[in-house]
This record gives C-alpha cells, sequence and structure tokens, in this order.
C-alpha cells in the first residue's frame, strides 16, 4: 500500500469514527432532553433494550412452529388465527398471520415500503432485511433472490410474496423436513430458523448421525 | 406520496448482503433511539402512522445515505420538534454540554413508563378497531386507485391501477392516509389482495410469483371479471 492510499483509508477510518461519534453524541442529547422533560426514564429504555438483546428471538417463533408440526389441531387454529394461536404459548404483541408453505407453494415475506416485520415474536429484523436490495428486490425478482439465498425451488412451485403494507404481520411455517418423525418438539424448535421464518431458508434437516 | 421509501420493484441496489453472527446492535446508540422511540409512542408524542411518515418526508439522498437507525434518529427529531416537545436549538445546545461535561438532566425513574413500553412486547395491538362492514368479499376481482397522494398511503406505486382478486377479509383497522395526518383514524375494512406477478410486473415476470399486499378498501374499487375467464 503507497502513502497516499493508506492516508486515505486512515481517513476513512477516522472520518468513519468520527461520524459514529457524533450519531451517539445526538442520541445521548435527545435522551438527555426527554428525561428532563419528564418523558423518558432511561431504565425504561434499558428494559426495552434488554429484552431485545435477551428474551426475544428466533427461539420463541421456532416453538411456535415445532408445536404446529406436531399437533394437526394446532397448525390449524395458528393458520386461521396467528393472533390467538400463539397466545396459547404465552405470546402477543403482534397481529400475525401464519402462512404454509406445503410442495407447490413457498412463502416469502418482506416489507418494501419500511422494514414491518413480527418483531415482538422472532426479535428485531436482520440488516439485510431492512436492505434497499432485499425491499426493492425481493416481489419483483423472489425466484433469483431466493437462489442467492441458496434455495433453489423447481419451476413448478409458486412462490407468494407477502408484503407487508399494513398491520397484520406474517411469519412463514416451514415445511417440516423429511427424517424427524423421531425427534420431539424441543429438538424439531433446534431445526428452524429465523430465516426460514421469514421465507429466505428451509427448515434445517437434523445432523446426520 | 411517490418517495425514495417505495422500493418494491426498483432496479439497481444489487445482491442481498448477509452478515454471520450479526449483533441485535450494531452500536450502543441504536438501542438508545429504539428505546426512545418506544418511549415517544408509549407517551403517545407521535402515532405509527406519522412516524412512518416522517421518515418518507426525509430528502431522499439522505434517506439512500442513511441506516436504519439514523433514520429512525431522524424521525424521532424531526417529530418532536414539529410537535413543539423540543427544539433544534436545544438539541445542538445539549450535546455541547454533554462534550464538555456531565449530564445536566436529573434521572427520571418512571417505572410504569418502563411497564407500559414492555407490554407493548406481549399485549394484544390496538390497530384492530371497529369500522362499516366489508364491501367486497373473498374471491371477487378489484382494481386498485391509480393516484400520487402527496401525503402519506400503504398502496406502493407497484400496484396502483392493479388488477387483483380479494384473498381474505381481515377486518377493520385503523386508516394510516388519515392518522399519518391528524384527521382521525376511521378505521375501515382491510384486505389481503393477490396480484398476479405479470399484472405487476409486466413480461419480465418471473412464473408464478404472485405478490399479496394488505390493502384498505378506500385502496380499491371493483372491476369487472378477468377478460380470460369469460
Amino acid at each position: 500500500m503507497n502513502d497516499s492510499s493508506h492516508d486515505h483509508a486512515h481517513e476513512h477510518a477516522h472520518h468513519h469514527r468520527e461520524a459514529e461519534s457524533l450519531l451517539s453524541l445526538r442520541v445521548r442529547a435527545l435522551e438527555s432532553l426527554l428525561v428532563e422533560k419528564k418523558l423518558v426514564s432511561s431504565e425504561a429504555v434499558d428494559r426495552i433494550v434488554s429484552a431485545y438483546e435477551e428474551d426475544i428471538g428466533p427461539h420463541n417463533g421456532a416453538k411456535v412452529v415445532a408445536r404446529a408440526w406436531v399437533d394437526p389441531a394446532y397448525r390449524q387454529r395458528l393458520l386461521a388465527d396467528g393472533t390467538a394461536a400463539i397466545e396459547e404459548l404465552g405470546f402477543g404483541g403482534v397481529d400475525l398471520q401464519v402462512v404454509e408453505n406445503i410442495p407447490a407453494v413457498h412463502n416469502l415475506v418482506v416489507c418494501t415500503l419500511c422494514s414491518c416485520y413480527p418483531h415482538a415474536l422472532i426479535g428485531l429484523p436482520p440488516v439485510w432485511y431492512k436492505s434497499f436490495e432485499y425491499r426493492s428486490r425481493a416481489v419483483r425478482e423472489p425466484r433469483a433472490v431466493l437462489r442467492e439465498f441458496g434455495v433453489d425451488l423447481a419451476e413448478g412451485v409458486e412462490i407468494r410474496v407477502w408484503d407487508s403494507s399494513a398491520e397484520l404481520r406474517y411469519l412463514v411455517l416451514p415445511q417440516r423436513p423429511p427424517g424427524t418423525e423421531a425427534l420431539n418438539e424441543a429438538d424439531l424448535a433446534g431445526l428452524v430458523t429465523r430465516d426460514a421464518m421469514i421465507g429466505v431458508a428451509l427448515a434445517k434437516r437434523p445432523a446426520s448421525r | 406520496m411517490n418517495g425514495i421509501h417505495d422500493m418494491g420493484g426498483m432496479h439497481g441496489f444489487g445482491r442481498v448482503e448477509r452478515e454471520d453472527n450479526e449483533p441485535v446492535f450494531h452500536a450502543a446508540w441504536e438501542g438508545r433511539v429504539l428505546g426512545l422511540s418506544r418511549a415517544c409512542s408509549a407517551q403517545h408524542l407521535f402515532n405509527i402512522d406519522e412516524s412512518r411518515h416522517a421518515i418518507e418526508r426525509m430528502a431522499p439522498g439522505d434517506y439512500l445515505a442513511s441506516s436504519y437507525y439514523e433514520r429512525w434518529l431522524d424521525r424521532n427529531i424531526r417529530l418532536l420538534v414539529e410537535k413543539g416537545v423540543i427544539t433544534r436549538d436545544e438539541l445542538e445546545h445539549r450535546m455541547a454540554q454533554l462534550i464538555h461535561g456531565p449530564d445536566p438532566a436529573p434521572p427520571h425513574p418512571d417505572a410504569k413508563l418502563a411497564s407500559r413500553m414492555l407490554k407493548i412486547l406481549t399485549e394484544p395491538t390496538p390497530y384492530r378497531q371497529p369500522g362499516p362492514p366489508p364491501r367486497f368479499r373473498l374471491g371477487v376481482r378489484v382494481l386498485t386507485r391509480h393516484d400520487s397522494p402527496d401525503g402519506h398511503t400503504r398502496l406502493p406505486r407497484y400496484a396502483r391501477g392493479k388488477h387483483g382478486v380479494i384473498a381474505r377479509v381481515h377486518g377493520s383497522y385503523i386508516f394510516p392516509d388519515t392518522n399519518a395526518h391528524g384527521q382521525g383514524e376511521q378505521p375501515h375494512p382491510l384486505y389481503s389482495v393477490r396480484f398476479e406477478a405479470d399484472e405487476l410486473w409486466g413480461g419480465s415476470a418471473e412464473p408464478r410469483a404472485p405478490v399479496h399486499l394488505d390493502l384498505w378498501e378506500r385502496y380499491l374499487e371493483s372491476a369487472s371479471p378477468a377478460r380470460s375467464q369469460s
């Protein structure tokens, strides 16, 4: 690396750090003002942050999926009224519509206008879900996007895209992988990833012994 | 509005890049922005539709140059200033104070606020509200409104003036187009509408790739049955 490109890289890194700290300072100032005006308590913000960091995540949605795989009556209730069905398992905070993958239909969830996502059930969305790339392309070329994610579906399979344009949130019920007949509900939940519940992946196969 | 946020179908953004073992927040300030946003909602300083519209009103260049939580921060400041809760001078002044010394704001413990904010994560959402009965039945063919309103709307550009079929009747929901502008909640029927890919994208559409959108009745009018079926 010659001197000028080294300087440039250094300057860029420095600039990046500086921008980051300016942002951080602006956020601290906003919080300080809202606390001073008695509109916000910093402890309340702490608790929300730790709820998302520690309690809420894909493991919650995975429990819902595993239950639907082992209990056909629950699966029917889940598809008919997702909100009520997840309440049975102690989850809420979302008006939920569950869409089921079957051999002929694969479902994919996106929000083209912002980044709506069932966060109360499966945690905050990954950066790629909120990216301009995903939001712009998932509706127009879902098959191409899925291939980039490593999901290559047969041509005859319908890819049904759900653009979350209102206050309902969508969760994909993936197909139960073959060879899982002997697994219990907890083991099955371990096969259900965040990406499978968005529709950009299939449920994992059990590790072969 | 025909804003930069309305990205469905755009070309040019490239591959979707993923990050392995992505953290919940990439910097501590992102978590604070999320928590502050939740607090502002719990304190009814702005509603969800005002909040989305505030992000849509960012200058398009700024929108594209900002990260997700930068857009949220911009939104929070924009709305709090517009509603007279804070001023931009006040914010600049507080930033200068924080560079040079400790936070002058006395702590404000508020356990009730914390529990209200946490309840949002478990309690039923407030968006479904009583309204008029649905005009369209399952399976009916509809045409979406072809318009370019300058305010907030949840009918994306790519689905305007398009034919679709009612796939589900959801019930009555608060109307974002009015709720974002202080014109009331005006709850009325919401539907899941299925659009075939070639109706949306024409000849370059991928095969067997329909899109479902959740659309309010005021976005829709009844359409004659498809010619190919007659």
